[in-house]
């Protein structure tokens, strides 16, 4: 388990790292999004022990971390890191991966065969006496991870590990990241801007912005009920939106916005400023006959014009301006069956329990 | 003219013949300068990796004296080894002037700044980002240097070869401090200036053609590093 408390790292004048508390559970995919230069490579530096903390602890599986350099060497080689840089040194692939191993003081027979063994886990076999410079941008991020592999680390940490790759690359060490985590039980803790990423891949996320961790949840609660409406922009929520509480009862508050009401499940206080979210996969669209409020089970039923059609993968992404836009997601059959045409006034309708508020 | 296409007659004949002074001042000459050049890459490559790879106040001004010292004449690093192991000097008791451990003394202060020097552009060529690798992968502090040295290997191989050049054709210091005693530390840079001025040219001329030979095989050596670290 990696517990931090505290963190802070100011270089000269600039706090790049500030009160950063989190705890990583032992056998986790854990997540670190957020923006580039938000400090998660800082953040993650400091866990591999490359950069110290100006101040703040870090304990992993239960020491202490000090400035020591011997107990720093001894904690680190426990774990494993993989740059957003695909590095390899000038030399075979074998002997790339072989370095840990060798640092250690292994050699001979088992040294070759645990190199195999992380070369072929990473689906490089063949690849071992090939020079490592040579290889493409995927495949050095893959002799990266096998040479921190080859270790047996308890933790890797890997800093925005496809951040220049491909996209089909990016699937392999995804897929890479799973295996390892299941078949190994390693503690896995990476960091991307990648929101989708973090999303497919990690079981938990922390949130940095401006170098603090804003949230951290798993990613349905980050990715769909932000904390606040700086999360909700960066984790790319549609449909955050701002307004007043003008009534508040029961666990039932009314916000206004641009002149229209929408209920929400919360108990924000009257007068307060607050942003909600809105998933576009939980809003519904009407046209023709006007749906009554109270008459289905959903509390809002806000009337637009198609101000946009956008396709999105398998389904269209339709925006409605009630005063303020509104993204709903639909179907292609939809689109037809609705008639749905840019100008067009339709009805959006919605649960109160679908509005997510925030502060703002 | 006539003197000179006999001179070089005579100077491959010497060759040639395998002469045996001639053998024994170019050997001579081998050892001196590649002891010396071996000991100053003891020195330097560490001393060079330590100054790139640690912060620490005046760095800078570090890097500028060892970069000036680059082109020191080699009459000066002679006048201030005399000094030193002259029987007067503070080294004096170890009697060390006019002989060959005096000499490679000397080569090595003349052409170690210039080898920490091309080992520090050695190392700033390396990414942060690979010697972070190596640590992260468990590297002790001497693991570190080693790897990284192997990472730069041809660009330290150059500077050593650079340093093994600059260390053979020097005079000034190797007549100062050898003397020039023959049979013992006599070099083919001192022998050549010393039967110059007695006006043995065949000797001089064969000297000089096995000098420019030394100094043919360490330009190819360089090149091919050169070609190698390129590739």
């Amino acid at each position: 388990m990696i517990e931090i408390s505290g963190l802070f790292r100011k270089v000269d004048d600039k706090v790049l790292v500030k009160d950063v508390s989190i705890t990583i559970p032992d056998g986790m995919i854990f997540g670190i999004i957020g923006p580039s230069g938000s400090g998660k490579t800082t953040l993650m530096r400091m866990i591999d022990l490359l950069d110290n903390p100006t101040r703040g602890t870090i304990v992993i599986n239960g020491t202490i971390a000090t400035r020591d350099k011997k107990q720093q060497l001894e904690l680190r080689r426990k774990m494993g890191m993989v740059f957003q840089k695909p590095i390899v040194l000038s030399t075979t692939v074998f002997e790339n991966v072989s370095y840990g191993l060798r640092f250690r003081g292994v050699k001979g027979e088992e040294l070759k065969s645990r190199v195999l063994e992380a070369i072929d886990l990473v689906g490089l076999s063949g690849y071992d006496e090939r020079y490592a410079p040579t290889l493409s941008g995927g495949e050095m991020q893959r002799v990266a991870i096998a040479r921190s592999m080859v270790t047996r680390p308890e933790v890797l940490l890997l800093d925005e590990p496809t951040a220049n790759l491909d996209p089909a690359s990016t699937e392999k060490i995804e897929e890479l990241i799973r295996a390892i985590n299941s078949r190994f039980g390693t503690t896995i803790i990476i960091s991307t801007h990648d929101l989708d990423q973090g999303q497919r891949i990690a079981q938990r996320i922390a949130v940095v912005i401006g170098g603090m961790v804003t949230q951290a949840g798993t990613p349905e609660e980050v990715f769909h009920k932000p904390l606040n409406s700086e999360i909700a922009m960066f984790v790319g929520v549609e449909n955050t939106i701002g307004g007043t509480v003008t009534k508040s009862e029961q666990g039932l508050a009314t916000i206004s916005v641009q002149g229209k009401e929408v209920e929400a499940v919360s108990t924000e206080e009257i007068g307060g400023r607050v942003f909600f979210s809105i998933h576009p996969d939980d809003i519904t669209l009407h046209s023709g006959i006007r749906v009554e409020k109270n008459t289905t089970t959903a509390r809002n039923c806000i009337v637009g014009t198609v101000s946009g059609i956008t396709q999105s993968g398998p389904f269209v992404l339709v925006t409605l301006d009630c005063g303020f836009p509104l993204k709903v997601i639909v179907t292609r059959r939809s689109v037809e069956d609705l008639g749905i045409l840019p100008g067009k006034e339709m009805q959006a309708c919605f649960k109160a329990s679908a509005v997510h508020v925030m502060k703002s | 003219m006539n003197d000179i296409i006999e001179g070089f007659t005579q100077a491959i004949q010497l060759i040639v013949t395998l002469n045996p002074e001639v053998m024994e001042i170019a050997l001579r000459t081998l050892m001196i300068s590649l002891t010396a050049t071996l000991l100053a890459s003891l020195v330097a490559i560490p001393l060079g990796w330590w100054i790139h790879f640690h912060e620490f106040s005046g760095k800078r001004a570090v890097i500028t004296i060892i970069q000036t010292l680059y082109a020191v004449p080699t009459v000066l690093v002679g006048l201030f080894v005399f000094l030193l192991i002259s029987s007067s000097g503070p080294l004096g008791m170890l009697g060390l002037l006019f002989t060959p451990a005096g000499m490679i003394i000397a080569q090595m202060l003349l052409i170690i700044p210039m080898m920490i020097g091309l080992t520090i552009t050695a190392f700033s060529g390396v990414d942060r980002t690979v010697v972070d690798t190596i640590t992260s992968l468990g590297a002790t502090g001497y693991q570190s240097m080693i790897t990284i040295i192997k990472e730069v290997r041809f660009a330290v191989f150059a500077a050593i070869i650079l340093g093994f050049g600059r260390a053979i054709s020097e005079v000034g210091a190797a007549m100062m401090i050898g003397g020039n005693i023959r049979g013992y530390t006599r070099v083919l840079t001192t022998s050549i200036a010393l039967e110059t001025s007695m006006g043995n040219l065949p000797l001089s001329i064969a000297l000089g053609l096995i000098l420019l030979a030394i100094a043919l095989v360490i330009t190819l050596m360089l090149n091919i590093v050169q070609q190698r670290s390129r590739a």
